[in-house]
């Protein structure tokens, strides 16, 4: 696309054509190709020829020992995929990234609509309210995952000391290095994966400001109009939040939920600073990032992450061709 | 009759849980916040003595904490100044090439039509969505081979790679809101395409510019997956954010001293969060009623 302007050269137009809409437009054409063409190629650049790029490292034995010595292109080979497939710690990489997704997902936008709706009225210091409530998402991720990691830290914790006064807890909870921990539930004794848990929570809790932020501008949108007409006809409040709000909501949601997923499914921060993917919190990202740093095999890496952006562009597709056309005929 | 008294009992209800759920939610979200800065002043063996501590008393108030990580290592300090510099650099230099590269491109995509206008559209959007970490193999190869990898302007390159697509969203999102006939009034007095962008077009779309320039300041400033990679080795070039995780794996480096960190890492964010806030939000949902 970037070819066109070269086609044609500025001032190869014919005089006598200036100032008809015909030349205007592709003085319009160029100009606009000239002032894109930056951006095109910076992205080309750092982004869609990088990702080819994974695609031919994944085909390559290649590690950061030889990466100096070895050529563009080596001998290609399928091991790495093998390696990948027959892994078990593959698998269970990938079962831990779905349930984060979806739960952290879930309780990333459940949170932040109760926040919407909750501080949708005005009221004095709704503003400051409504800023404060964003700080998770703003604050450097680094600051807030060490915020937790010591509110929660067994030895000196404040969650810990108060949980263990005043809850009632019979000894401090290893929120971040305990795989799972038993609890009884009338008489029942079930194991819950608490690291999983906790990364859970801190991801909801880091991006409900998202799904708030978005669903309170939505919110603004409903006509007044349609929820006056609901109470006239003697629709209750829950009511009127089912039958007039909810269905309102809902198509942002549904795009909410489709940003929040693929942005948890890829994220690597969260979990490599609260847990570095101990404690049964390894997800994809972080295994990915694990064989690309500490086993230097940059022919695995490339290979994970292959298999991570498939399974994520699947289920995008599958989302897109089973939701999206019922949400257009809504 | 019936209808109207659960409405009346729904609607007292729901008051009393609103109240509850915001100072609920206001908690969840300002407490680690407050806890940062409350650890960061506390001396350390106060705080192990007596962990549950939620009020400071004035007279225990005390900055070593802060004065030990800022200090040069040469004075036993952890030499936070030099990565508050790398930071500072690498934060405004993504601004300023970002802004320099994404504005004239999102002036085209709202005003010219163009071949590949469509396509440039929907690659910005892959882009968006496209997972970092996939990025990071080949970016690692590839800096590393050029010996880009440890500095700086590596960092920067990949950032701005980063943000731009975002940007253009952004500002495209604000050129279409500027009136076209300003632009074919000044065409019409004789101004060129540049001049009118650059006497018309930029002025009006100015708060949606600055709202742009801090959200991509933020996302610069916070960044943390590609620091990691493309630095570890070079500890003068750490940023904050790197310099702080780093912190965090040595043992002899008490907590107090890691929440001052965190608090000189997360004030320049809230700062510039509350000063631009209203800006901001605006920026970011500019459009979500469609979607």
């Amino acid at each position: 696309m970037s070819t066109e302007a070269g086609i044609r050269p500025p001032g190869t137009t014919p005089p006598e054509e200036r100032g008809t809409g015909r030349t205007l437009a592709a003085a319009d054409a160029r100009a606009g190709l000239a002032l894109i063409s930056p951006t095109v190629v910076i992205v080309l650049a750092m982004v869609v020829v990088p990702i080819v790029w994974t695609v031919l490292l994944a085909f390559q034995r290649l590690r950061l020992l030889n990466l100096r010595s070895s050529g563009l292109f080596g001998e290609f080979t399928l091991s790495n995929f093998d390696n990948v497939f027959t892994a078990p710690t593959f698998w269970s990489a990938l079962a831990t990234t779905l349930t984060y997704s979806v739960l952290g997902t879930a309780g990333a936008i459940g949170l932040g609509l109760v926040a919407a709706l909750a501080l949708r009225r005005p009221f004095r210091g709704r503003g400051l309210v409504r800023a404060v409530m964003l700080l998770p998402y703003v604050a450097p991720i680094v600051a807030a995952t060490f915020s937790w990691s010591t509110m929660l830290n067994p030895q000196f914790g404040v969650v810990n000391h108060w949980g263990t006064r005043l809850l009632g807890w019979d000894e401090p909870i290893a929120f971040l290095s305990q795989r799972s921990s038993d609890i009884s539930l009338f008489g029942l004794t079930i194991g819950v994966p608490t690291a999983l848990l906790t990364v859970i929570a801190f991801e909801a809790w880091r991006s409900f400001p998202f799904a708030f932020l978005f669903l309170t501008a939505r919110l603004q949108a409903v006509p007044a109009t349609l929820e006056e007409a609901a109470t006239v006809d003697g629709a209750t409040l829950t009511q009127r939040f089912r039958y007039v709000v909810l269905p309102q909501l809902l198509p942002t949601i549904a795009v909410l939920a489709v940003l929040r997923f693929i942005w948890t499914f890829n994220s690597f921060d969260d979990i490599y600073l609260l847990t570095g993917g101990g404690a049964g919190t390894e997800v994809v990202a972080v295994s990915v990032f694990s064989a690309l740093t500490a086993r230097g095999d940059i022919g695995g890496a490339a290979a994970q992450a292959l298999v991570l952006a498939a399974i994520l562009a699947a289920l995008i597709g599958l989302y897109l061709w089973r939701l999206a056309p019922r949400e257009e005929r809504s | 009759m019936a209808t109207m008294t659960r409405d009346t009992v729904e609607t007292r209800v729901f008051g009393v849980l609103r109240i509850v759920t915001i100072v609920l939610l206001l908690i969840i979200t300002i407490f680690p916040f407050y806890y940062m800065g409350l650890l960061s002043l506390r001396p350390l063996d106060r705080v192990l003595q007596d962990p549950g501590a939620l009020w400071l008393p004035p007279s225990e108030v005390n900055l070593d904490s802060y004065g030990s990580v800022v200090a040069p290592p040469s004075a036993g300090g952890q030499g936070f100044l030099i990565f508050l510099a790398n930071s500072a650099v690498v934060a405004f230099g993504t601004v300023a090439l970002t802004l320099l590269i994404a504005l004239p491109g999102a002036y085209a995509v709202s005003r010219l039509q163009f071949f590949g206008r469509r396509q440039v559209g929907v690659l910005f959007l892959a882009v968006y969505l496209f997972p970092p970490i996939l990025l990071a193999v080949p970016l690692f190869v590839f800096f590393t081979r050029i010996g880009l990898r440890g500095t700086l302007v590596g960092l920067l390159i990949v950032y701005v790679s980063q943000v731009v697509a975002v940007s253009i969203y952004m500002l495209r999102n604000y050129f279409d809101t500027v009136p076209v006939s300003l632009e074919e009034a000044a065409a019409i007095d004789g101004c060129s395409r540049l001049g009118v962008m650059w006497r018309i077009s930029l002025p009006l779309a100015m708060p949606a510019i600055i709202a742009n320039a801090l959200f991509i300041f933020m996302i610069a400033w916070n960044e943390f997956l590609f620091a990691l990679l493309f630095l570890i080795e070079e500890r003068d070039r750490w940023t904050v954010s790197l310099g702080l995780s780093q912190l965090a794996g040595s043992i002899e480096i008490p907590t107090t001293v890691l929440m001052a960190g965190s608090v000189i890492v997360t004030l320049p964010i809230i700062v510039v969060f509350f000063a631009s806030e209203k800006l901001l939000t605006e920026g970011l949902t500019a459009g979500a009623e469609k979607g």
